[in-house]
């Protein structure tokens, strides 16, 4: 949609739009507090909109710092083809309040584009009011393979990788360690639309290299007491323990697996940086999936590393490199296509140019499922005698695939994920 | 023993050990409602308070001193909010002291992210305390076995406050029949600035046992906060001994449904509270308190 003054723009919009408008700003405006941003009519207004509160929330006070510095880096660059862009962020709560808040920012402040969140059940939420508004939605934290596949759209893209990007990238890893061809695993899984998703694709990728799931376990995403299932896990004497959690879930699940002193084995098939740093020194252990750590060597990652760290006192955790690279991929398409017509930014995208996303490799919006194919990488616990800070406890694998494989080998396959955009 | 039966047993114990986590927070909860006749839903945020102090104090002092300062720093504060805030609610209707304290809980889980930050803040379990301890099959956490023993210290340190002390007398009269009090001469304006004290000190205690466990982040007070107030509704009003089997209760029925059905853990102490409520409108124990009938 292009930048018209709102009275020139009410005579085309619908007594239903206007009515929907008025009533989503109404709701929303009546449970939360929000900031109030005017757009101006010069400036391209970023939407920005993750969980703070909840279990969520820890991670989005990263993304909104890290969608911040890009768009400050943007600016003091001379902004959009002269343009400066404003950003608007807020507190995503839930699936209904992300919704409302989204069409709110369309039919309000003129948004030009969201971008943000990390609930699968919210992305999706959020999706729905694009497709409606016909305006690009960049998810930045949503892992779900149905996002990219069942529920994929063609106003969504994906820069936070999908679950079977995860669960291929550290399930390599554990193959090599024999964790899973021959072994009883024991799951314990987010009970929510995430989770789900992740069991049910990491279960398809433990079978298929002979490892068996001895036992699902569904963990409430408010319980922040882990030990009956770790009494659980004793008695079922897996040869291997997996997280499936999402969140403080993550955190609580491993200090508390040390506390109970468990000796299996263990990792997990989501993770954010956050989650060991919240588990501290000592307590921190096991092999995880990771999409990105201020440890990945490119420079373009160490000038980020370096700038966010000078602005906000501390390292950046991931979740602060997905908003921060899909601001600055945003930006570029609007800056290519000059302008921020949503069928020509998702033009730009489809034709699968290559972008800095600040990995050793670059990547690209894959144009049948809008997913970013890129490098995923493993981490595991540094031992604590090396450990120099409180950020410094993980040792950074490889990246996977390994330089000479094709980057989409991870990514799911049309067969495993089919996606067909809605017409 | 078939081993269906040890694992259940284990269960069992190991639901006892997390129920007195609730009822640490839940006896200040009920006592703070029956003198004051304040919803204190701030409590959780006290409980918080009481994180904070133990990772600011503890980095600093070691855990023992953590263990003394923060409860004594947040017992402080309550007496500061009840004389600034409560005492001006007592006689007011329910809904202002609701908002009031509904408010607070906002202001203080906000001040803490500002002041600390959203992400969860490390902190460990002190090393002497770290470890399990095996009787035959079983196995504990060490550290739930100190925190046991800090509940019972404090549920019985406090039962012998209310029954055997003039001070006692005087709070469990008040609860009863505040005017009867004020008729005999007795001022209750310093009891309840002290019951405050106590309740919301006990909570600041919760917050330095527990959060080694559970992770100290902004939003801990508003986690607790739900499953203490059902403790307190299935405990009965009133009822010193009705929240303490309340909280145990709700701790056993979460670790049993864990064991059945793990995705209903959470759901369940509220389903229990629905039954104990049809079954007891107030509550396993729950006193006859004429004033709030």
């Amino acid at each position: 949609m292009s930048q018209k003054t709102p009275d020139a723009t009410l005579p085309f919009l619908s007594r239903r739009r206007i009515l929907q408008g008025i009533g989503a700003a109404a709701f929303a405006g009546g449970v939360a507090m929000p900031a109030i941003v005017r757009a101006q009519a010069d400036t391209i207004v970023f939407g920005h909109l993750t969980p703070l509160t909840g279990f969520l929330g820890p991670l989005g006070a990263y993304a909104q710092m890290g969608v911040q510095l890009a768009v400050d880096e943007i600016n003091a660059g001379g902004g959009i083809n002269g343009r400066k862009v404003t950003l608007i962020m807020e507190d995503s709560v839930n699936p209904a309040t992300a919704s409302s808040k989204a069409e709110r920012y369309i039919e309000r402040d003129k948004a030009a584009v969201l971008i943000g969140e990390i609930s699968s059940a919210s992305c999706l939420a959020i999706s729905q009011v694009a497709a409606r508004n016909k305006i690009m939605f960049v998810n930045t934290g949503g892992n779900s393979d149905a996002l990219r596949g069942k529920d994929c759209n063609r106003y969504m893209f994906h820069v936070e990788g999908a679950n079977t990007q995860y669960v291929k990238a550290v399930g390599a890893a554990m193959l090599r360690d024999g964790l899973i061809k021959g072994k009883k695993l024991f799951f314990l899984t987010a009970d929510y639309a995430f989770g789900h998703d992740l069991s049910r694709v990491a279960k398809r990728y433990i079978e298929a290299n002979g490892g068996q799931v001895v036992a699902d376990e569904l963990v409430p995403t408010d319980a922040t007491d882990f030990s009956a299932y770790m009494l659980k896990i004793r008695q079922t004497r897996p040869d291997v323990v997996i997280s499936n959690l999402a969140g403080n879930q993550i955190t609580n699940f491993i200090k508390q697996y040390s506390e109970f002193g468990l000796q299996f084995p263990y990792g997990g098939f989501g993770f954010d940086t956050a989650v060991a740093w919240g588990a501290g020194k000592g307590a921190f252990g096991g092999v995880w999936p990771c999409i990105w750590h201020h440890d990945v060597a490119a420079p373009a990652s160490q000038a980020f590393v370096a700038a966010f760290t000078k602005k906000f006192g501390k390292p950046p955790e991931n979740q602060a490199w997905g908003d921060y690279v899909a601001a600055k991929a945003v930006a570029r398409a609007m800056t290519e296509t000059k302008g921020t017509d949503t069928a020509k930014l998702i033009g730009f995208f489809e034709q699968e140019p290559k972008l800095d996303i600040l990995k050793g490799r670059q990547g690209y919006f894959r144009a049948f499922d809008h997913q970013l194919i890129q490098e995923m990488y493993t981490i595991s616990a540094k031992p604590v005698a090396q450990v120099k800070d409180q950020w410094d406890l993980m040792v950074l694998g490889p990246a996977v695939p390994a330089a000479n494989d094709a980057l989409d080998v991870i990514a799911p396959t049309p067969a495993e994920n089919p996606c067909s955009f809605p017409v | 023993m078939p081993l269906e039966v040890v694992f259940l047993l284990e269960q069992l114990l190991n639901g006892l050990l997390v129920g007195v986590g609730y009822l640490l927070i839940a006896l200040g909860l009920s006592l703070i409602f029956s003198l004051g006749g304040i919803v204190n839903l701030a409590h959780g945020g006290f409980y918080a308070i009481g994180a904070y102090a133990a990772v600011a104090v503890g980095n600093r002092f070691g855990f023992p001193a953590a263990f003394i300062v923060s409860p004594v720093l947040v017992a402080l504060i309550g007496v500061a909010v009840e004389r600034l805030l409560f005492s001006r609610f007592y006689r007011a209707d329910p809904i202002l002291s609701l908002l009031l304290t509904f408010g607070l809980a906002m202001v203080i889980e906000q001040a803490l992210r500002m002041a600390f930050g959203a992400t969860p803040i490390p902190f460990a379990i002190p090393d002497f305390l770290r470890g399990q301890v095996f009787v035959g099959d079983f196995i504990y956490s060490r550290y739930r076995l100190a925190i046991l023993v800090v509940a019972m210290v404090a549920v019985f340190g406090l039962w012998l406050l209310l029954q055997r002390t003039a001070f006692g007398r005087v709070v469990r009269a008040g609860v009863q029949n505040p005017d009867m009090v004020g008729a005999l001469g007795i001022s209750l304006s310093p009891y309840l600035a002290a019951v405050a004290a106590l309740g919301i000190g006990l909570a600041g205690l919760a917050g330095v046992m527990l959060a080694p466990i559970t992770g100290v982040h902004p939003a801990m007070g508003s986690e607790i906060l739900t499953a203490s107030f059902v403790v307190v509704v299935i405990g009965g009003l009133g009822s010193f001994w009705g929240v303490v089997a309340a909280g145990l209760l709700v701790g056993v029925v979460r670790g049993m449904t864990v064991y059945f059905v793990p995705a209903a853990a959470e759901a369940s102490m509220y389903l229990l509270m629905l039954m104990v409520l049809l079954a007891r409108p107030r509550g396993l124990f729950g006193e006859r308190i004429v004033r709030f009938e």
